[in-house]
């Protein structure tokens, strides 16, 4: 196998802010306090970072803003911005930059306030002048395109995408830190205000606050460190339309090649994966994701998910922080799908913990399924 | 043919052609494939060879939503995909039917809506189901 960047690069260091509600913060204080942890987490201080990488949709420099506010004046720097998948994708120069001895040690991190600052997703970008006449509520609408040609295709239900949102839900009412805890049914979902057919209030992510930060190095440094490392085994990033309606086959996401690429880097399989962090910003998102990943043939995810498989207690544990739909979303969630994939690995997931968790993928989205970005972690075992 | 990349560009010849009353799509010479939304160049054989021709305006519905907002914030109206016979998809919506009964599969064919600040096409029902 000829895969040169497999495992080499680890997190060894993973942290939280501002999750949920955190009025009177700004972005950056919130991803500051992520980045605090996640230090905390590596006995280690600002400066001993001299790889920095962000992204934001207020902050169109963001490792600039990131760098500055913590101290650090980088040897590498990264503010690609791909919408939510961002993190996930960061993955990738970091690693480079760690291989190629650009840097010893990356901080990727983020921070948002979208709930307290404005209620909703934040977006500066120029609206599509051959999509905007029309009014399609971005990004809610071109998922819920792809939710009806799924469930024209495939026969997927309301049924099945609700059952995505109640596993969710399932797991987040483990996890202390999940923002919606309360129960969920399959018949709350289905009641819920449609806010785009066949998509309701409830088949939609949260709008939260919060942050994330993760701390990678080379792979022979991760033992130095107090945490169980997780080894960064596969990554790829793939991405084949910006707007909605440039897409080839709306059923189909470029996470078929992001996933492939980064299974075949890994040297694994789907049969591998004992846990998986799906970025479902709506529920279609995860039934799509597990087909296109290869956890089930494409069309099946609606069934796949239907009888409990991916909640609590199923054979496939998905979305075990309670995902975007239950945890936090605050705007870009693939920082969050990592995190909790090292947390899974490291074995200190508590209630929600999944015994011997070995391999975790984590995967995230963009856009309107525009950007894809996988990630397959490991620990000392797999590496 | 001109310099590809002069002025007026694609984008504006489009909507120039639309304020006309002419729904014309991009066809690369080279390949006799169509393009949209309008480019300076073919997406992936780089040609600049694309000619403007009339669009059939012929479609079929690829994928349809109801965007349901609250009366005051917009009301509820249909957005679609639609497969233009001529290979292309786009977005747009179907009227001249309620939004929630613009069904996939649906035949449409393509009306230039003026009443707007500047002219957009839009879809109606052609009757039947495109094959």
């Amino acid at each position: 196998m000829n895969a040169p960047l497999r495992g080499a690069a680890a997190i060894v260091g993973v942290g939280h802010g501002g999750l949920g509600e955190a009025p009177g913060l700004s972005p950056v204080e919130i991803m500051a306090e992520a980045v605090h942890n996640a230090l905390a987490d590596t006995g280690l201080t600002p400066a001993d970072i001299d790889g920095v990488i962000s992204a934001s949709p207020v902050y169109n420099m963001a490792s600039l803003t990131a760098a500055e506010y913590l101290g650090i004046r980088p040897k590498f720097t990264d503010s690609t911005m791909i919408g939510g998948s961002s993190f996930v994708s960061h993955i990738t120069p970091a690693a480079l930059a760690l291989q190629a001895g650009l840097c010893d040690t990356v901080l990727i991190c983020y921070g948002s306030n979208q709930r307290s600052a404005t209620g909703r997703l934040v977006s500066n970008s120029l609206p599509d002048p051959y999509e905007a006449p029309y009014k399609p509520r971005l990004p809610i609408t071109a998922y819920a395109l792809a939710a009806s040609r799924h469930m024209y295709q495939y026969g997927t239900s309301r049924e099945h995408l609700a059952a995505v949102a109640v596993a969710a839900r399932d797991w987040a009412r483990l996890n202390p830190e999940a923002f919606m805890r309360d129960p969920l049914t399959a018949a709350d979902v289905l009641a819920s205000r449609m806010i785009c057919d066949p998509l309701s209030k409830l088949d939609c992510c949260l709008v939260t606050d919060g942050g994330g930060a993760m701390v990678l190095v080379r792979a022979e440094r991760a033992k130095d460190f107090p945490a169980k490392p997780a080894y960064v085994l596969g990554h790829a990033t793939a991405h084949w339309h910006r707007n909605i309606s440039e897409v080839e086959d709306i059923t189909v996401t470029a996470a078929a090649e992001s996933g492939a690429r980064a299974f075949a880097m890994a040297g694994l399989e789907p049969a591998d994966v004992d846990v998986l962090e799906l970025y479902d910003a709506f529920t279609i998102n995860t039934i799509l994701f597990l087909e296109d990943l290869g956890f089930c043939p494409k069309g099946e995810g609606g069934r796949f998910v239907a009888d409990g498989a991916i909640a609590p207690g199923g054979t496939l544990p998905v979305n075990t922080n309670g995902g975007g739909l239950s945890c936090v979303h605050p705007g870009m969630y693939g920082i969050f799908p990592v995190i909790e994939a090292v947390r899974q690995i490291r074995g200190t997931c508590g209630e929600r913990q999944v015994a011997g968790a070995e391999i975790a993928l984590a995967h995230g989205n963009g856009g309107v399924l525009s950007s894809q970005a996988t990630v397959l972690l490991g620990s000392e075992a797999s590496f | 043919m001109a310099n590809a990349f002069t002025a007026p560009g694609p984008d504006q010849m489009f909507r120039d052609y639309l304020a006309q009353g002419r729904f014309m799509i991009q066809r690369s010479k080279s390949t006799g494939a169509h393009v949209f939304y309008p480019r300076a160049m073919m997406p992936g054989t780089g040609a600049v060879d694309l000619e403007w021709v009339e669009a059939s305006g012929k479609g079929t519905v690829y994928a349809t939503s109801v965007v349901r907002h609250r009366p005051e914030k917009g009301g509820v109206y249909n957005v679609a995909l639609i497969d233009l016979a001529e290979g292309p998809r786009m977005l747009s919506r179907v009227e001249g039917v309620a939004p929630e009964a613009v069904a996939i599969g649906m035949a449409v064919a393509a009306a230039i809506d003026s009443s707007g600040e500047t002219p957009i096409l839009v879809f109606r029902p052609a009757g039947g189901t495109a094959s």
